[in-house]
């Protein structure tokens, strides 16, 4: 064949093993995952590939499916919440705090004000328990392994703080409908206050190795990014979406509990990219640490639990004296609560964005049905939108920026 | 007539052989040896730079962890996947341990203490350096596994790659010595201190080819081609037992390799620091096993600190800027010594 001589397209195919009918060279279809160390779980993604470069990605979801919703249909109100943990385990009490509000809008209950102090101080808890597990994990998967570590040192600090409020470190159950469990034990509050004037230090740490790293930049600055109007088209939520530019919080835009109250900053990205998702959480990480100091300087003294008995549990004090609210108990822990007829979707601004519960109610003392909108679930999608054209080390980093956890996509 | 032919039969074959097989032997112990601890000493540096203890159960401060992992390994059944080739696929680590040993037979430990002294040295290292492709190359295809077989492509394409500025980085050297002798080019560094050694006026140089021996012995941050968080585990993904270790076992001897050839060129061999009375009392070779695992502490802290490449910018940099550079470095080094007429004189 000379030189000037065109390239014969099926003639290479020929030369390569093909048919000349088919005149396209195959692409190389690969499996990712379920068992791989960068799937983030179970994920499975089937790639098509043309060497290194992606053409088409697929998904494949379903292997964590434990089908909870179907199961709160057959639980109380109150048996139904040790589900949400299991979601996002990531940052468990930010899921009950989804369900607990929506159960509460139906019921028209009112919590006390430092049951909902306690709630949002608990939830920035469990936003940074996110983040400082979603930030490492990526730096992680485009091959920087240190900062993990560093990590899970401070994740380790912030479960015992769970497990100092209600006895478990990740499974917490702790919030209640009306409410939290149990207010904190007396030195909880330094605890925290003294944790929280330390983290800044471990959050430049963290910046030092990543932030202005040549090599973490070059993985991460314009890789997968997402133009403002496709976020919103895909429903992207959280850090992704404002990663985009959109400054859309449920904390700001809808405030439940006492976001009203607090004064904190929605921080956004400019770009779209891996790395605005990378700065957006650690600036989150900063501003839950000053609603956390907030909530700890603003916390009013009182009861952390609705007094209606109706609804939660009488005082153990009580129930030794008063026949009715030995009754309460036990009708709470045998039928459970009644709720009302109707049907509510409730949000709340979990770590990794939006976490909404759609509930309805026929009137007995189980929901009727319970879906729940998980975020992650909305990330994957955009994965193969995201990542065409992109390398496979791309994708890797691609997943670890949407921080999917499998617990809330497959449910 | 018979004890005449048997003398010389003795003395002119088995002897030499025995002697070589025994100087063999003393360079291959150690070797191994400090292939064994030198994971002990990834695991426990990087562990102290994760905050965390490392290795530290078996046996005082986990100093039997290695003999632990040897033994585990060799305990394991050898698994020969159904689809791949049995023949190459055993082949392959061989290939890569055998290549990484037999490079340590040009390496001198201290003056006159080198197996084979030959005024080729550095071409035979290079030489050797080279053909290590072949056993991860040959895994990956034998593998008949997807990820191995990416991994192996990767790890050819950026071995090749890298091989070139290396020969570049070690062309501006043998143009200061006038040598290969490997010998010859720790000795030109001899008389003074440190300040006489190669990797002060050749610092771009000291800089290129350290980086570029992370990437020639695959290691953080070029680790593409045993990427964790891409390809599982590379080339080596199918391997398990005896066959995964002489892998392993390849890799940390030539990251030794490699240091030892960082240390020949660029920090003085065997010689001492300072050319004063306390430091000249320390013999050669413990100066320069204490260089290596000076460059090898490097390798881990480097492996501990920075995140990955991905294989388009790692394939840039070897092009497009160690390349340029180090071709630019050996005209400006030639340049500069015909200008002040100090190219060294040959001794041969």
């Amino acid at each position: 064949m000379s030189l000037t001589e065109p390239f014969d397209r099926s003639l290479a195919n020929k030369a390569l093993g093909g048919t000349d009918q088919d005149p396209t060279i195959k692409t190389l279809t690969m499996n990712f995952g379920p068992q791989h160390p960068a799937a983030h779980g179970v994920l499975r993604m089937v790639m098509e590939m043309d060497g290194e470069v992606i053409e088409r990605l697929d998904p494949h979801i379903g292997l964590l499916h434990r089908g909870t919703e179907k199961l709160i249909e057959y639980k109380t109100y109150l048996q139904a919440i040790p589900y949400f943990d299991r979601l996002d385990y990531v940052a468990p009490m930010a899921q009950e705090h989804a369900f607990c509000l929506a159960t509460e809008r139906l019921l028209g209950l009112e919590v006390p004000l430092r049951g909902q102090y306690m709630r949002v101080l608990f939830d920035e808890i469990s936003r940074i328990l996110n983040h400082l597990l979603n930030v490492p994990a990526y730096a992680l998967d485009v091959g920087a392994m240190t900062p993990m570590l560093w990590a899970f040192e401070e994740r380790e600090k912030l479960m015992e703080f769970y497990e100092g409020v209600c006895g478990a470190r990740m499974h917490a159950a702790f919030y209640r409908v009306g409410g939290v469990h149990q207010d904190m034990p007396p030195p909880m509050a330094e605890k925290i206050g003294e944790w929280v004037d330390g983290f800044p230090k471990f959050i430049d740490d963290l910046e030092n190795m990543l932030t202005e790293n040549r090599i973490f930049k070059q993985r991460s600055v314009d890789i997968g990014i997402i133009s403002p109007e496709d976020a919103m088209a895909w429903g992207l939520t959280g850090p992704v979406l404002r990663a985009s530019g959109i400054a859309w919080d449920l904390r700001k835009s809808q405030p439940y509990e006492v976001y009203d109250r607090l004064d904190f900053d929605i921080p956004t990205g400019k770009t779209g990219d891996c790395y605005s998702r990378y700065l957006v959480r650690v600036e989150e990480m900063r501003q839950s640490l000053s609603i956390i100091k907030q909530c700890l300087r603003d916390m009013p003294s009182g009861p952390v639990l609705t007094e209606n008995t109706k609804v939660a549990p009488p005082r153990r004090g009580d129930m030794k004296r008063s026949m009715e609210a030995l009754i309460h108990h036990f009708k709470l822990y045998t039928e459970g609560f009644h709720v009302p007829e109707g049907e509510t979707y409730t949000a709340v601004e979990a770590p990794k964005g939006e976490f909404g519960v759609y509930l309805v109610s026929d009137g007995s003392n189980k929901p009727y049905r319970c879906k729940i909108r998980a975020p992650g679930f909305a990330h994957l999608q955009v994965m193969d939108h995201v990542c065409k054209g992109h390398m496979l080390a791309d994708s890797v980093a691609v997943l670890g920026s949407f921080d999917v956890v499998f617990g809330e996509i497959d449910r | 007539m018979a004890d005449l032919f048997e003398g010389i039969w003795w003395s002119g074959y088995v002897w030499p052989t025995l002697i070589t097989v025994l100087l063999i032997l003393c360079i291959m112990i150690p070797v191994m040896l400090s292939v064994a601890y030198l994971t002990l000493a990834e695991r426990k540096v990087i562990g102290w730079m994760q905050l965390r203890k490392g290795p530290n159960v078996v046996g005082p401060f986990g100093l039997l962890q290695p003999i632990a992992d040897a033994l585990k390994l060799l305990m394991k059944e050898t698994i020969i996947p159904a689809g791949a080739n049995p023949v190459l696929f055993l082949i392959a680590p061989m290939l890569t341990f055998v290549l990484a040993l037999i490079a340590w037979a040009v390496i001198p430990f201290d003056e006159g203490m080198v197996l084979a002294d030959i005024n080729v040295g550095v071409l035979y290292l290079f030489a050797i350096s080279s053909l290590g492709v072949y056993g991860i190359i040959i895994a990956g295809w034998a593998s008949n596994s997807k990820y191995a077989f990416l991994g192996a492509l990767r790890s050819a394409a950026q071995m090749v790659s890298y091989e070139v500025s290396i020969g570049f980085v070690i062309v501006t050297v043998l143009i200061c010595v006038g040598s290969l002798n490997l010998s010859d080019i720790v000795r030109s560094q001899a008389g003074g201190g440190f300040w006489n050694w190669y990797f002060l006026p050749l610092l771009p140089m000291f800089v290129v080819f350290i980086i570029s021996a992370l990437a020639e012995t695959n290691r953080a941050p070029f680790d593409l081609p045993e990427a964790e968080a891409e390809l599982v585990s590379g080339y080596n993904v199918e391997y398990s037992a005896m066959a995964f270790a002489l892998f392993f076992l390849g890799e940390y001897a030539n990251m030794i390799l490699m240091s030892g050839m960082t240390v020949v060129l660029f920090l003085g061999g065997w010689l001492p620091p300072v050319d004063a009375q306390p430091f000249t009392w320390v013999p050669g070779p413990i100066w320069f096993a204490l260089k290596i695992a000076f460059v090898l502490f490097i390798f881990l802290w480097v492996r501990a600190t920075f995140p990955r490449y991905r294989y388009d910018q790692l394939m840039r940099l070897g092009w497009k800027v160690f390349l340029p550079l180090s071709l630019f470095w050996v005209v400006a080094t030639a340049g500069f010594l015909v200008a002040f007429d100090l190219l060294p004189t040959g001794t041969n």
